[in-house]
């Protein structure tokens, strides 16, 4: 029975993925065809994707390999990008008390933006976060992230005009849905506002990719000096709801 | 091995330590502090939003505004995939006429 409740709940965390491969689907291609066009050999996009699996590094690294730059900066630079999942994995370890050692090693390689969020909110409709959801959706997205990275590399040629087909500009509007779902949080409109301001003064002023740790730590250090927000009957009910098995 | 191999398993290494970091950070405390718990329950929608805010203001031009502003009216109202097929529609069928 617990296997086969397990067994569920993968495919569950699949098709949680769904939309968030759609959503992701051109930047893996797109990732391929760059990275082949700034040198990268087949073997080398699908080590990369395997092993880092984060689209937004990985993006910096084959720009900065095109432009023979010191080994050593371009591994820093990849850490930089890649350095704002210090806060997802802080934030998680409530979440996973319940799992063993493995799993957590396991579950944190997986650790994107998007599986962070669809985790949180998992949470936050559910009350708790299984191993065997979160795997489904990681797997998903790691197996859709690495496969269409390699098509890309080798049909790369192919996309000719991403633009037009609003490829650049698909991400933020799918992490602004991320962020509206987190609106009944408490103190989330000032945990927002001072995040935008912040990361937006940084971009300016520190540069890329700093903004993300820089502009996040101000709304988080916001939120730990605020006091709770007061509950509401909203959030009681809500709450009385969440409780129910 | 290339160069090219070992930077990129350089990076990964790192990747999974900022991925574990901040839990082996944390995993002292046995019980988490109400100011952390507040502060760890900021953490998405902090973090999410300087992803949205720079491309905003700096990367967009009317079509993107507008699929921002459509994309967030449906957010208030219906699911995650409503609200992000009508931002993505209202962005690539502006696109064709504005620049």
């Amino acid at each position: 029975m617990a296997e086969q409740s397990a067994r569920s709940d993968f495919w569950r965390g699949v098709r949680a993925g769904m939309p968030v491969i759609v959503a992701v689907l051109p930047f893996g291609l797109l990732f391929g065809a760059l990275a082949v066009d700034n040198g990268l050999s087949v073997p080398q996009v699908a080590l990369m994707s395997l092993t880092i699996f984060g689209g937004a590094s990985q993006m910096v690294g084959i720009e900065l390999f095109g432009q023979k730059i010191a080994p050593a900066l371009i591994v820093f630079s990849i850490f930089a990008v890649n350095f704002r999942h210090v806060l997802y994995s802080a934030a998680m370890g409530r979440h996973i008390q319940h799992w063993s050692l493995w799993q957590k090693a396991a579950g944190f390689f997986l650790l994107t933006d998007p599986q962070y969020a669809e985790a949180e909110r998992a949470v936050e409709q559910t009350g708790r976060l299984g191993f065997a959801w979160y795997m489904g959706l990681g797997l998903a997205l790691y197996s859709a992230w690495v496969a269409n990275s390699v098509i890309g590399a080798v049909f790369g040629r192919l996309i000719h005009n991403p633009e037009a087909l609003g490829v650049d500009f698909l991400l933020p509007i799918y992490f602004l849905g991320l962020v509206m779902g987190f609106r009944k949080r408490p103190n989330w409109l000032p945990v927002v506002a001072v995040s935008a301001v912040a990361s937006v003064l940084a971009y300016r002023f520190v540069g890329s990719p700093w903004h993300v740790s820089l502009g996040a730590l101000a709304g988080i250090i916001l939120a730990a000096i605020l006091p709770p927000s007061a509950i509401t009957e909203g959030d009681l009910a809500e709450t009385a709801e969440r409780s129910e098995p | 091995m290339s160069t090219t191999a070992w930077v990129i398993l350089a990076g990964a290494v790192l990747t999974y330590l900022t991925r574990i970091g901040g839990h082996l950070a944390l995993s002292r405390f046995k019980r988490v502090p109400p100011r952390l718990e507040a502060a760890l329950d900021a953490v998405p929608a902090a973090v999410l939003t300087t992803l949205v805010a720079p491309d905003v203001l700096f990367a967009a031009g009317p079509a993107e505004w507008s699929a921002i502003v459509v994309a967030g009216l449906v957010a208030l109202k219906r699911g995650l995939l409503a609200m992000f097929i009508s931002g993505a529609v209202v962005l690539i069928v502006l696109r064709q006429f504005v620049g």
